[in-house]
């Protein structure tokens, strides 16, 4: 196939560039900087082409090219011993990090950000979002078997919060429901702060067999390069390097038209084209396009190979046939994918794709001259060393110096101050503080998102939201499954961004745990504004550094994930937001552990120690307070828990389990309670006099490293002995009281669980309908 | 080459050697989601699935079978609309139509298709309330006699996953009342109406009782631990297994 008509443009060869070396070039519109734009002429001993000006700018924009991260992401990297390598199959650079689960399995995971588009056009750019993080994985030669979605919007009450969320939600749903993909899980935080720059970030998880693994490379000279899936239009041009990487003010013109536009059908089809393609061994090297697309594939696959490539551009199949050369080296547009392929393998790879109705075009072959050549019928128009794309842009030591602010931040201490005056003590209060900690925008119940949300298809979804973390089946033969959490907490990160980032990941690691799986591997998104702001810088280099040194703690290393900076309004940034996605491995999916409780008469445990930590809370968000110091990290105790976790989870010590983070143990209580709609009788006077807490911080601090289970009274000693035997402190707090319909705990009037639910479930439908 | 399937990959292993022997197609559309548990479900009730492609212009020697749900051709006209001119379609017509009355079942998208098919009156369109609902859904067995329903008993209420978009099944008053008439409204919303189909019903059969429609998905109620739950947490994660068994049972003709 190729395009039957093709347009004559004035095209600027490289022969043409050579000649007119003083030509003025667009290249401050296309967002270089002089000397970026100095870098690209002094690369190629001449001035670019206007198509290699299209194609460095986009790579060498910030979403491609990591310029002001990536001097900091090379402690993920570093700080990995051989221990944490062992599971890793492929490491960060690849399309998605892989891990070895067993039995000839691996396992591929990847976390992203599509917030710009998603501000500007919610349906279709979380849409968009779901798709490019599958294509990512289809990419590794996986399989995608379900996605998640954490999702950070502005004030539940402010005007503009509706119209994101329902186009965000339907657009994930829209995308991921017709992708036939799970959604398992996610977040969902309002807060004003992203009022202007909501966080919309997807993760998608894939399985394969280990021989199965493919990699963006383009190898074997004489080699065939192919483009397939869906036409190249005018959608998302200059999205890459201009949308993702300047700030939402009211002084730019509307970007509307950047954002790409997808076709979950489409995408659909390749998914299933992919497959049948590695099945048969069909390709030797695969890509997706995303942001920067053809100039993106070209010259990562050409680069990653070990020769170079040559490819006719007005082979490409197009959906508007009035596209310039550097346009469609630009464009986004979705459900696109390249692959190599060797001459024998020709007709073989075509009849998958007439067989799936997939449109492809031979665009060129791989070489052996080191060189990234494109030509416009048959005129050279780009000729690059393919690294210096894709590899070698830029790098930036951005200055960074903890803030000026952070002081004064950190010594405003919740506890004292003025919106902590009227603190609940007694019973009537407290239960009136449990009641509006549930309904609260932050800790109601997801329901009206989750229920849009297709959970069954696939029929290897054991767990799904609300519980702790999402539970998939990967073999029906053995049951061995994976389970995924995603957590991160833009609050703890701005009051302390070290210790803000390790609480992200020390949550995600124990919701993993606390389903009963064993936490292996790491994916991060970190959600930051401007990098040129030294203090946001300061909050990303420490959210980096603070992040690294805790996965070499708990021995689970970083395989991937994505950067998204100048998150911001105006100058005015959001909280950082390092968003910590944890992969665990359960060798018998049967043996997860659920977050409620179900059976009467089962004791209730709490497990961990509770301090005075309230600051950063979300009982201290309710009185409108941010100041003091986050909750303290323990990994030691948060591997220790981890490890009770598991081990009662697989030997049968736990029917229930549920962690605590935010909204503490009042949240958790009520959460196991309303899961199967059976209460509890709760005591808490030990845990008081032992912790030397009130009544009030027994419910609402968040102290880390804490869970709680339902313990079966035939497990009771052997459990207890467990956590004497592991120094684990461990303390009988209640019953599981199946008849009496209600949460009671001493000291708080009683909560009847109608009323409680009632609160839980009205929040959302109030303010989205 | 891996040697064993793709994850999720149709893996047909009978347990019982006579239902085994009883074989059952599914389709695949393109954008078809659920055809993996379709055939799940058959494996699980003692039966063989056997793919079928779209564009396949023989239905083999299958003894039933199964239109699941999905988007076929990402529903962008009207749901199943595309489908029904696949050329497989019109073999499943003539064999359901013949004097063989070959039992068809259509879930979701596949009632979609079944309704513009014409083998079932009717037809879809948006949720009343315009969003995509997953949830738990409770359901009547309105009759225990046709070719999907014989293994379970007349007014039983069964738990099944119910995921849609355009599910509000409408027909007009006339046809709604022959359907009930005959006997014919196979399965109906108990407690809740999601999608605000006419009469809350669920499900329909043909006048001979073997193609039956339906929006839930049985297939997601088959298997222990990935099924629904009811409020109360007891398992009712196998509710979906009898649809099944019944079309086995009325294959292998009667008793197991």
């Amino acid at each position: 196939m190729t395009t039957e008509t093709t347009k004559k443009f004035n095209i600027d060869t490289v022969e043409h560039a050579a000649k007119t070396p003083d030509t003025e070039l667009p290249w401050a519109e296309l967002g270089l900087k002089q000397n970026e734009f100095d870098e690209i002429v002094k690369v190629l001993g001449r001035r670019p082409t206007g198509a290699e000006l299209a194609m460095y700018s986009v790579m060498w924009s910030e979403h491609c090219s990591y310029k002001s991260s990536k001097n900091h992401l090379r402690q993920f990297g570093e700080k990995v011993t051989e221990e944490m390598k062992k599971d890793m199959l492929v490491g960060i650079g690849e399309n998605a990090g892989v891990t070895n689960l067993g039995d000839g399995w691996a396992v591929t995971f990847k976390i992203e950000s599509h917030n710009s588009p998603s501000f500007v056009e919610p349906y279709q750019g979380a849409a968009t979002g779901i798709g490019g993080i599958v294509r990512d994985i289809i990419s590794m030669g996986a399989r995608p078997v379900a996605v998640m979605d954490p999702l950070r919007f502005g004030a539940i009450d402010h005007p503009d919060t509706a119209r994101v969320m329902h186009g965000a939600v339907a657009g994930i749903g829209g995308y991921g429901n017709c992708l036939g993909l799970p959604n398992i899980g996610g977040e969902m935080v309002f807060d004003s702060v992203y009022q202007g720059n909501p966080l919309v970030n997807a993760l998608a998880v894939g399985v394969m067999r280990h021989e199965d693994i493919r990699l963006a490379n383009a190898s074997g000279k004489g080699n065939k390069v192919v483009l397939f899936g869906a036409r190249t239009g005018g959608d998302g041009i200059g999205g890459a390097s201009v949308l993702a990487s300047e700030s939402f003010d009211d002084t730019k013109p509307s970007k509307r038209p950047a954002v790409q536009v997808g076709d979950p059908f489409a995408e659909k089809v390749l998914i299933e084209c992919c497959l049948e393609l590695f099945k048969g061994s069909l390709v030797e090297g695969i890509q997706d396009l995303g942001a920067a697309g053809i100039s993106c594939a070209t010259s990562e696959l050409a680069s990653n190979g070990d020769g170079g490539m040559e490819v006719e551009l007005t082979s490409v199949l197009l959906r508007d046939p009035t596209l310039t050369p550097g346009e469609i080296l630009m464009s986004e547009s979705q459900e696109r994918m390249m692959a190599v392929v060797t001459p024998e393998n020709i007709a073989a790879f075509e009849a998958v794709m007439d067989k799936w109705a997939v449109e492809y075009s031979w665009l060129g072959e791989v070489t052996d001259t080191g060189r990234l050549i494109i030509t416009w019928e048959g005129e050279v128009i780009v000729d690059v060393d393919p690294r210096t794309v894709a590899h070698d842009g830029p790098v930036y030591d951005r200055p960074f110096a903890r803030p000026e602010w952070q002081d004064s931040v950190q010594a405003n201490s919740f506890t004292g101050s003025v919106e902590d005056a009227g603190r609940p003590s007694a019973p009537s209060e407290l239960a009136a503080a449990v009641t509006e900690l549930v309904a609260s925008p932050n800790m109601c119940s997801k329901d009206w998102i989750t229920k849009q949300y297709d959970r069954y298809v696939g029929g290897n979804t054991a767990m799904a939201f609300p519980d702790d973390a999402g539970v998939v089946r990967v073999d029906e033969e053995t049951g061995l499954g994976v389970a995924l959490a995603t957590d991160a907490n833009g609050r703890y990160t701005y009051l302390e961004p070290y210790q803000g980032a390790q609480l992200a990941l020390a949550e995600a690691y124990r919701n993993v745990a606390t389903s009963g799986a064993v936490p292996m591997a790491v994916s991060d998104c970190l959600n930051f504004g401007s990098p040129e702001d030294p203090d946001v810088m300061w909050q990303l280099a420490e959210a980096i550094r603070g992040l690294s040194d805790a996965c070499m703690e708990l021995g689970i290393p970083v395989t991937g994930g994505n950067v998204s900076l100048y998150n911001q309004t105006g100058t005015t940034p959001i909280h950082p937001s390092p968003v910590v996605a944890v992969l665990g491995k359960l060798d018998d999916v049967a043996r997860r552990t659920p977050s409620g409780w179900r059976e009467d008469g089962q004791a209730i445990y709490l497990l961990g120690t509770t301090a005075a930590e309230l600051d950063g809370s979300e009982w201290s968000n309710l009185r409108g307070h941010l100041g003091g110091l986050p909750p303290k990290v323990d990994l030691a105790a948060e591997r220790a828990l981890g490890e009770i976790l598991i081990n009662a989870s697989r030997d049968g010590m736990v029917d229930a389990a549920h962690d605590l983070s935010e909204g503490g143990l009042a949240a958790a209580l009520v959460e196991s309670s309303l899961r199967y709609g059976v209460g509890a009788r709760i005591a808490l006077e030990e845990l008081m006099e032992r912790d030397g807490v009130d009544l009030f911080t027994a419910l609402f601090s968040e102290s880390q490293a804490r869970a709680i289970v339902s313990v079966p009274r035939s497990e009771e000693v052997r459990f207890k002995d467990m956590c004497t035997a592991r120094g684990f402190a461990h303390l009988r707090i209640g019953v599981v009281d199946a008849a009496g319909g209600k949460l009671e705990i001493n000291g708080v009037d009683e909560l009847s669980l109608d009323a409680l639910r009632e609160s839980h479930e009205a929040t959302l439908p109030k303010y989205f309908g | 080459m891996t040697s064993i399937p793709l994850i999720g990959e149709a893996v047909a292993v009978a347990a019982e050697p006579r239902l085994a022997g009883a074989k059952i197609g599914v389709v695949t559309f393109p954008g078809t989601l659920d055809d993996r548990d379709a055939a799940r479900a058959v494996r699980l009730a003692g039966g063989t699935a056997v793919s079928l492609w779209h564009a396949d212009t023989e239905l083999g020697d299958v003894d039933a079978v199964i239109i699941p749900g999905g988007f076929s051709y990402g529903d962008y006209l009207r749901a199943g609309a595309i489908s029904r001119f696949a050329p497989l379609m019109s073999k499943i017509i003539d064999a359901a139509n013949s004097e063989a009355k070959l039992p068809v079942l259509g879930i979701c998208n596949g009632f979609q298709i079944l309704t513009e098919s014409h083998l079932l009156p009717g037809s879809m369109i948006k949720n009343d309330h315009l969003k995509f609902i997953c949830r738990d859904q409770t359901l009547r067995v309105e009759n225990a006699n046709t070719a999907w329903t014989v293994d379970y008993t007349d007014g039983q209420e069964i738990i099944v996953p119910l995921k849609n978009q355009d599910g509000q099944y409408i027909a007009d008053e006339k046809t709604l009342d022959a359907l009930e008439a005959e006997g014919r409204v196979v399965f109906r919303y108990v407690g809740f109406n999601p999608n605000g189909s006419r009469r809350d019903i669920a499900g329909i059969s043909n006048a001979a009782g073997n193609v039956v429609g339906l929006m839930p998905h049985p297939e997601h109620a088959v298997e222990t631990g990935f099924g629904p739950e009811s409020l109360d947490g007891a398992p009712r994660d196998t509710d979906g297994l009898g649809f099944f068994t019944s079309v086995l049972t009325k294959i292998v003709g009667g008793d197991k």
